[in-house]
């Protein structure tokens, strides 16, 4: 606004040096406060209580690395790392799946498509709580409308949500439910972005349905199919909404995952110290799979379209 | 050649039609649970466990609606989930545009490495920071209040760093004309790039806002009275006070989602742009 239309040069790109130097810090503050107090710092206090004990009223003590001895050998804590681990690895590749199924038909001229589409993402955007609800009554071992369906084709009987060998298998379901439109979406974009001469060459070729996918789709997929793995395992690993509400963590802790058993050792036992140690073996592990994924798995993603 | 066709035609409308039938066998067991959740909430309470089940409620029980509508103070979790949601996403706009602009368009000292430290706070899942986080808000003294769910959530590394990636797109030349023209960069960012950038901006309020509105371990750990649950706990509330009442149950999880899922179908082409938008960028 000083230099308005009329100095030299030079004056002008002084002028705007020194405002683009305070709109800069200014425009970014707000941002760099939140971040600093609601993120990073926690993160540092985090780490320096899972050093101590403390149970939110008196004194805390330093323990050294106790906590993290503690957790190793606490087979509550095995228990819940080994079913955040079935859970993700069941899960996951059967939301990819089924997604990208859907993906694979969805993406073509069909009449309905917008229809199937928004039937299919409808779960994305509801709560996972109120889903939650709704299924544990599908899930009702007598009364049920899924054992109901099952014992038509002569299964059933199935506590799905009281035998310890069935609830994880409960949660796995309604997670699948609520996730496969998500997946779907970004199978399609990704899909789109496959340009349409290839498939034409490939037709020329002599390469029926079955070869085009697995030599152009599945391939050029793969950034694609990458992004939605890493996206989902991260977010497997965090799982507690639908544990909450439909088992609580049972029956007999079959379902209680890290998250849970984080939320129960800090906010119902004030174990804040032993609670922090394992939100940072939680964090070491989503650390640790991001880069073995970056590293392995990146080595055959395949980036270059050309 | 010509014979041929007809056999072609038939064998892509045979396709079409196995394609069309897992398509519609997929999505009804999608859209079923919903289905069930709006009949059970219809149903007298001894029609809920009939057997077999049926799906058409007879008598209609418009009632549970009313019953569990007033059994616990719906209304008031849906006031604090807007009032919590609306004013997280206007922060988060306002906040992440800023920053966006400034890490876009701006020279600044330590640009770089706070951008960098902006990014890695990214890779920090929730759970890690939530404890201490917590212990901020108790001794600013704001558990059960708004504040406790609001400000944590003013700014977005994500969402900066989307509307970063966004403004960098935009053309240069239009905001020179304007700072010639005497415009600072508020003026810039809010008649110029703020226009533009509005599919991105639509994105991230419907995120910020979806995010929120579903977002439950943070509420649950710093509101624990009533008078302050957001729909998600008031939902969880009511499922502890009410625990076999299935038709009033039904009903709370109808009023939870049913709204969110109309609002869906209408913005349904914006809001699917926006998540293919991201999800691509990211």
């Amino acid at each position: 606004m000083l230099v308005r239309n009329r100095t030299t040069g030079s004056v002008i790109r002084h002028a705007k040096r020194w405002q683009n130097t305070w709109s800069g810090f200014l425009f970014v503050l707000p941002t760099v406060i939140v971040l600093l107090v609601f993120v990073a710092i926690p993160m540092g206090d985090s780490f320096w209580m899972s050093f101590r004990n403390w149970n939110l009223f008196g004194p805390s003590h330093f323990v050294g690395t106790q906590n993290y001895a503690d957790l190793i050998r606490d087979p509550l804590f095995r228990q819940s790392a080994w079913n955040t681990l079935y859970f993700t690895g069941v899960s996951v590749p059967l939301t990819m799946f089924m997604a990208l199924v859907v993906a694979l038909l969805l993406n073509r001229p069909l009449r309905f498509s917008t229809v199937y589409r928004t039937a299919f993402f409808a779960p994305v955007v509801t709560s996972m709580v109120a889903v939650s609800l709704v299924w544990s009554l599908l899930f009702d071992p007598t009364y049920g409308i899924l054992d109901f369906l099952l014992k038509a084709v002569g299964l059933g009987g199935v506590g799905w949500l009281s035998q310890p060998g069935w609830a994880m298998l409960g949660i796995v379901l309604v997670s699948a439910w609520k996730g496969l439109g998500w997946d779907m979406l970004i199978f399609l974009a990704g899909l789109q972005g496959i340009p349409e001469p290839l498939y034409e060459a490939a037709r020329i070729d002599g390469a029926n349905g079955w070869h085009q996918f697995w030599r152009v789709t599945w391939p050029l997929l793969t950034p694609t199919t990458f992004f939605i793995l890493v996206m989902s395992i991260i977010g497997s690993f965090q799982v507690f909404d639908q544990v909450y509400v439909m088992t609580g963590g049972g029956p007999i802790n079959s379902t209680n995952v890290i998250v849970f058993y984080i939320y129960q050792q800090a906010f119902q036992f004030f174990h804040m110290g032993y609670a922090s140690a394992m939100a940072w073996v939680l964090f070491a592990a989503i650390f640790i799979i991001t880069l073995i994924q970056f590293k392995v798995v990146g080595r055959g993603v395949n980036y270059d379209v050309s | 050649m010509t014979f041929l066709e007809p056999t072609v035609a038939r064998r892509s409308l045979i396709v079409t039609t196995v394609i069309n039938a897992v398509l519609v066998g997929g999505a009804v067991m999608t859209v079923f649970p919903f289905i069930w959740m709006l009949s059970v909430s219809l149903k007298l309470p001894q029609d809920v466990f009939t057997y077999p089940p049926h799906l058409i409620p007879h008598p209609f029980a418009v009632g549970n609606y009313a019953k569990a509508w007033s059994f616990v103070p719906f209304l008031r979790f849906y006031i604090n989930s807007f009032i919590v949601a609306g004013a997280v996403t206007i922060g988060q706009v306002i906040t992440c545009s800023l920053a966006a602009y400034a890490f876009a368009r701006l020279r600044f000292p330590l640009r770089e490495p706070l951008f960098m430290g902006m990014l890695g706070t990214m890779m920090i899942p929730g759970q890690v920071t939530m404890i201490p986080t917590f212990l901020i808000i108790h001794w600013l003294g704001w558990i059960n209040t708004y504040w406790a769910l609001i400000v944590p959530g003013l700014a977005s590394a994500f969402g900066t760093f989307l509307l970063r990636q966004f403004f960098a797109t935009l053309p240069k030349e239009l905001e020179d004309a304007a700072i010639i023209d005497g415009c600072g960069r508020l003026g810039v960012l809010r008649r110029i790039i703020f226009p533009l950038s509005l599919p991105a901006i639509a994105a991230l309020s419907i995120f910020t806002f979806m995010g929120t509105w579903n977002s439950f371990l943070w509420p649950l750990i710093v509101e624990n009275h009533t008078t302050m649950f957001t729909v998600p706990l008031g939902l969880t509330y009511f499922q502890s006070e009410y625990v076999t009442e299935w038709s009033l149950l039904m009903a709370a999880a109808a009023m939870a989602t049913v709204p969110v899922l109309v609002v869906f179908v209408v913005f349904q082409r914006q809001i699917i742009r926006g998540i293919a938008l991201t999800g691509l960028k990211s």
